[in-house]
């Protein structure tokens, strides 16, 4: 009794300067943020309260309401692009890991945490000024033109390719950890079952999988959200206003328009609709895991 | 009359017995089974008639397992051929054999209901929904499961668990089940349980079962016979009492029975036709002992086998039963009671035994007693090949 004690004093030590940092960097910035969006603060912060009049000045911009517009096309198709793709490449990889010896298995590893790398190699590829189009000119082919990112209605489906293209790595490195997790005599009687291998993949293990699914569409939930480096990288938002996200509109409002007021605002909103949507749903899945009911 | 018929209709029975487990089920024929440079099996032969229930007994690691799934078609073999009722199914797809199989960890679908944890494999093949309601229900009867079949395998217990995997091997209408290991999960209570069940239920359906496991308890109460394995070789196969009162070699010998055999170390004397086994200045006579065939050679090293329950306690002069029972003189060195027997520590020779005597007489350290050694039920071993004399 007393060693436990002394252990959980030695615990609870060990994560107060966590705490700390929690509190301070997180919750703190969380709350100024929130504070000053309801204050009429331009370029500089100041205290002069002006109640909700940023947020109807937000809604109320045309910009803001297209950002919104083009984060919801965008969140939906990559989302389901990234899991319809990344389970399958993750069931191509743990099917060829099941029909190997172990040994190959720590050769096909890195090869499937190499998918993430690709994706960032896309990017690249995607941006005109030194992607496919600039080699194509650089080879005498001035014509080439890959205009996916500088056409308005098809600028925002550009994104979402590269950024399946990026994410699918990411989530199939998970979804291959979930498979590999499902125990082998699973597989063995659904083989003595009879039961294809797409079948069991199906209707088996994706069930078994809904732990790993939540936690991908977490996280991508979150990349979609903060969306700015892919979007800054491939078109700056452009063009025109054809692939602006909010992320964009916050720091174009931050740092260019010098309007912390708006910007605030519009973070607290972003603030607000990940915590609305996304918490109750993640606990609610982690509550049921932990009961082990279902 | 009576009499002579009612000996009719038995030996017609033991005929039909007989004539049915002449039938083979499963015969595996010099299997070879290798992991990249690791020989598992080597050349196996094994045939297993119809109806038997064979169980595979030896420690973890010896290819049990690798048995099992070769006979399954889980996994490619390297050489060799596995034969089903009858038929060549070496490059059979598992469900193809006629076959269902038990897994130690249950191997449930875990997002399914009960119900379609049993009939899924069924649905696939395209059976009609009515005959797979009938099918489950029935096993869901047998296994006394009826009302759990909407629930799923994680509101189940282990023992209920592992009844839903019988069930899904049972829908199949299979002629061999196949377990690996069913019981290994479940607490002592559930085990005994449920061993009892899998007997019944052998002895309902008569159909062929192979049964993997490391508890000798297990293995002596389920098998018609067992085979033992060690690094991938059966080292005996033969009914259980014949495994536990002859075993073919030390190994066999010392991985049956709890408490184990003891194990004497000691020479053979040979003079005549007399045999006799020293144990230091101790002389054995070996008359009562029932050769098993092997070479005696006058001072060979060897090892007698007695099991603790073949030494009893009794006075020094007690009758003569023609040299069957050893007696000497012992002292009681430590005394461990297990409830129904206990287990008395003494010293034969210099060598330390165990006796399991009944709970019922007390005995207290350092009493006096004499020990005799049961010469007809004990085991004579070449010290050197660990083999059977
Ligand atoms: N997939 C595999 N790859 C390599 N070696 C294996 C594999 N499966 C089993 N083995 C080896 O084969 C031997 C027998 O294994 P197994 O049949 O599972 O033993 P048991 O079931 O008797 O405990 C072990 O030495 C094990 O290391
Ligand atoms: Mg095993």
């Amino acid at each position: 009794m007393a060693r436990r004690q002394k252990r959980s004093w030695g615990a609870t030590l060990t994560i107060v300067p966590f705490w700390v940092l929690v509190l301070g960097a997180y919750v703190g910035t969380m709350v100024w943020t929130v504070l000053i969006s309801l204050t009429s603060s331009k370029m500089l912060p100041n205290t002069q309260f002006v109640g909700l009049a940023q947020y109807t000045r937000l809604f109320a911009t045309e910009r803001w309401n297209i950002a919104v517009h083009n984060i919801a096309i965008f969140g939906v198709l990559m989302m389901i692009l990234c899991l319809v793709i990344g389970f399958l490449l993750a069931a191509m990889v743990d099917s060829k890991i099941r029909a190997e010896d172990t040994v190959r298995t720590i050769i096909l590893y890195p090869q499937a945490i190499s998918f993430i790398v690709t994706g960032l190699v896309w990017q690249w590829m995607m941006n005109p000024t030194v992607g496919i189009e600039k080699a194509m000119h650089d080879f005498g082919w001035m014509g080439f033109s890959f205009d996916w990112l500088v056409t308005p209605d098809k600028a925002i489906y550009a994104l979402v390719l590269a950024g399946v293209w990026q994410g699918s790595g990411l989530i199939m490195a998970l979804m291959l950890a979930g498979l590999r997790g499902i125990d082998q005599e699973i597989w063995k009687a659904a083989r003595v079952d009879g039961i294809p291998t797409w079948r069991v993949y199906v209707s088996i293990a994706l069930p078994m999988m809904r732990p790993t699914i939540v936690t991908a569409v977490v996280l991508m939930s979150l990349s979609v959200i903060k969306a700015y480096d892919l979007v800054v990288a491939l078109t700056s938002g452009g063009p025109g206003l054809s692939t602006d996200v909010p992320a964009k509109f916050i720091m174009d409002f931050f740092f260019n328009r010098s309007n912390i007021g708006l910007a605030t605002a519009a973070c607290t909103v972003m603030l607000i609709f990940v915590l609305v949507v996304f918490t109750p749903w993640f606990y609610f899945e982690y509550f049921r895991e932990k009961n082990g009911s279902r | 009359m009576s009499k002579i018929a009612t000996d009719l209709g038995r030996d017609a029975i033991i005929a039909h017995r007989e004539a049915a487990s002449g039938q083979i089920s499963v015969s595996v024929r010099d299997l070879v089974i290798r992991y990249g440079a690791q020989t598992v099996l080597d050349r196996m032969s094994l045939d297993i008639g119809r109806g038997e229930f064979l169980v595979l007994l030896g420690p973890s690691g010896c290819g049990k397992s690798t048995l099992l799934n070769a006979i399954a078609g889980l996994l490619d073999i390297t050489d060799g051929e596995i034969w089903i009722s009858g038929k060549n199914v070496t490059w059979d797809e598992p469900k193809d054999r006629g076959i269902g199989m038990v897994f130690q960890s249950y191997a449930l679908y875990p997002r399914m209901s009960v119900e379609d944890n049993m009939g899924f494999g069924l649905k696939i093949s395209g059976l009609p929904k009515a005959e797979v309601k009938a099918r489950v229900a029935k096993a869901a009867q047998v296994l006394q499961i009826e009302a759990l079949l909407k629930r799923k395998p994680a509101e189940l217990s282990g023992g209920q668990r592992q009844r839903v995997a019988i069930g899904r091997a049972l829908v199949r209408n299979v002629d061999v089940f196949l377990f690996d290991e069913p019981l290994s999960n479940l607490d002592a209570k559930l085990r005994a349980e449920l061993r009892v069940e899998i007997k019944r239920l052998h002895q309902d359906l008569g159909n062929t079962m192979i049964y993997v496991t490391h508890d000798q308890i297990e293995a002596m109460t389920l098998a018609d016979r067992i085979a033992i394995m060690k690094g991938g070789i059966i080292q005996q196969l033969a009914p259980p009492h014949e495994v536990y009162n002859k075993p073919c070699n030390l190994f066999v010998a010392g991985f049956i029975g709890s408490p184990g055999m003891n194990f004497l170390k000691g020479r053979l004397a040979i003079a005549g036709d007399t045999v006799a086994f020293d144990i230091g200045d101790l002389r054995i006579p070996l008359h009562a002992y029932e050769r098993s065939g092997g070479p005696l050679v006058d001072g060979a090293e060897a090892v007698l086998g007695v099991r603790p329950e073949h030494i009893s306690l009794g006075d020094a002069a007690s009758g003569d039963d023609g040299g069957r029972r050893f007696r000497t003189p012992g002292r009681v060195e430590m005394v461990e009671p297990t409830g129904a027997d206990t287990m008395l520590w003494s010293k034969l020779g210099a060598q330390s035994v165990t006796i399991r005597v009944s709970a019922d007489v007390a005995y207290h350290l350092g009493d006096t007693i004499t020990l005799a050694l049961d010469l007809n039920r004990a085991s004579l071993f070449d010290a050197k090949s660990g083999e059977r004399l």
